[in-house]
């Protein structure tokens, strides 16, 4: 964007949001919202402790377990139900009422079944992230062009190769949407299993900040946290940006 | 008319080719059927395809002439009736045969040479072999140059000469291509016939050519069989002579050229809404 001739580098709105932030905080409106230099300030200060530390590779573990196994388990399945009708007609009913349904509900029944650890935190993870990855994989199957199938199968492609070297690859622009959706659902996921079902990891430092009001603590490993999940998501926007160039052109 | 025109292919074949009793022919189409439901695709369909020559399917659209070919290739199954490719029974695709689409097939995501040798890679051929075969090809077909362009980066006529680089690298003896030049424009497709023409020449491959140009089939044929829709069907088999030896730029105005182009609008002219 240009403003009077100005080309304004990426992201320079943030600026004007955090400038708005530290006035409103100075302001002293409301204790919930101290300014912003104070919250960063206290970034710097909480960042290396062990309590940080320990939160952090919390939910690292829980995020990066549940990621994996939707990104391992949803990419195959979803390939596989666009490929093979029955087993689309099987499953896609229950993607659907999985990838819209109110998640949140389910995580009581889920400590039922799997009791109140690290186990229920990734399941509720994992069903954050999954669903959208099977749609997406699925979808990225259906539209691969037909003559690309039967150039595999006139050249003599095996099942295996087929997948490998054909399929994943015509796929892939959808499927890393997919993926980079669900890494976003799934940063969701692990903070409402760490809030709900144990109190550790980040859900734990929420819960210990907010309810004694220290809201410049607060900010500052949701600032954290959204940094995070931004790099993440950044990071699949430019893995499909370099498969753009054959996306439109399949 | 100096074309000639016979029932019976096998018995033309035979007297030009002084062979004994059985034609040379590298495919035989014996009483195919194909039905789609309760459609009738292709009928009690039978067609001799001589060694080392080139064979035009021809006809109005929905005729079925790439629902053979693709039977043909081992992509579709037919519904009765079968195909040997050198005296063999085709039950699927082989490397036999090879096949040249009409919208070309390449992997975008894959340079020109990885998509020319991409037959072979599949065959399990190691790389460097592979990478060697893939350059004479690209050389061949023109596209010396190219090899490491992505196809997005091609025009259409190039990608085709990819996709006709990637079946020659197999080295089948038998070429399917299904409307391979309906794809490209005008100019770029008379080159095409030209360089097909000298491909006929210098490959002893057997080439089955799909396409709905009256004047592209007669001009690459040394034989033309029409087919006529629903059932489809061998109407006649038609077997230019005269000009077949003559230079590509005299083909065009010769008079059984001329004639056979007549001849061929006359008879398909009906089946045109």
């Amino acid at each position: 964007m240009t403003v009077f001739g100005y080309r304004l580098p990426a992201m320079s709105s943030l600026l004007v949001w955090g400038l708005l932030w530290e006035i409103i905080g100075r302001l002293g409106l409301t204790f919930f919202i101290p300014p912003l230099s104070e919250v960063i300030g206290t970034l710097f200060e909480i960042i290396g402790t062990p309590a940080f530390l320990k939160a952090l590779s919390e939910t690292s573990y829980a995020f990066f377990s549940g990621v994996t196994i939707s990104i391992v388990v949803g990419i195959p399945v979803g390939i596989l139900m666009g490929k093979s009708r029955l087993l689309d007609e099987l499953l896609l009913p229950w993607v659907n009422i999985f990838l819209s349904a109110p998640l949140t509900a389910l995580v009581p029944v889920l400590m039922v079944l799997f009791g109140f650890g690290m186990t229920s935190i990734i399941i509720t993870t994992t069903l954050f992230a999954i669903w959208i990855i099977i749609l997406n994989a699925r979808a990225g199957v259906m539209q691969i062009n037909r003559s690309l199938v039967e150039m595999g199968r006139s050249f003599g492609a095996s099942p295996l190769d087929a997948f490998f070297k054909i399929y994943l690859w015509a796929a892939l622009p959808e499927i890393l949407g997919g993926v980079r959706i669900g890494i976003i659902r799934a940063v969701k996921g692990v903070i409402i299993g760490q809030l709900l079902i144990s109190i550790v990891g980040f859900g734990a430092l929420f819960e210990l900040y907010s309810s004694n009001f220290l809201m410049s603590h607060f900010w500052a490993v949701l600032i954290v946290l959204f940094a995070l999940a931004f790099s993440i998501s950044e990071l699949l926007a430019y893995l499909e940006r370099r498969v753009a160039y054959y996306a439109a052109k399949r | 008319m100096k074309g000639i025109i016979v029932a019976m292919p096998q018995t033309e074949a035979t007297m030009k080719k002084q062979t004994s009793a059985a034609p040379d022919s590298a495919v035989s189409v014996r009483n195919v059927s194909k039905n789609y439901g309760t459609v009738e695709a292709l009928k009690n369909l039978s067609l001799e395809f001589p060694r080392g020559q080139l064979t035009s399917l021809l006809g109005p659209s929905g005729c079925g002439k790439t629902t053979l070919l693709k039977i043909i290739a081992g992509l579709l199954q037919p519904t009765s009736g079968r195909i040997e490719v050198n005296g063999a029974e085709v039950e699927g695709p082989g490397p036999d045969r090879a096949f040249v689409f009409q919208d070309f097939a390449l992997l975008p995501w894959a340079s020109v040479i990885r998509n020319v040798a991409f037959g072979l890679e599949l065959r399990g051929v190691a790389k460097s072999e592979r990478e060697s075969i893939a350059e004479r090809y690209i050389r061949d077909v023109g596209l010396t140059g190219f090899e490491h362009s992505y196809p997005h980066e091609l025009s259409g006529g190039m990608r085709q000469r990819v996709g006709l680089a990637r079946a020659l690298s197999v080295d089948a003896q038998v070429l399917l291509l299904d409307e391979p030049f309906s794809a490209v424009d005008e100019q770029t497709r008379r080159k095409f016939q030209e360089d097909l023409l000298s491909l006929v020449k210098h490959e002893n491959k057997t080439f089955i050519f799909v396409t709905h140009s009256i004047e592209e089939a007669v001009y690459v044929s040394d034989q033309i069989a029409i087919l006529l829709p629903r059932p489809s069907r061998v109407s006649e088999i038609i077997r230019p002579t005269g000009f077949r030896h003559k230079d590509v730029d005299s083909i065009r105005r010769d008079p059984e050229y001329l004639d056979i182009v007549d001849q061929i609008w006359a008879s398909l002219r009906s089946y045109v809404e």
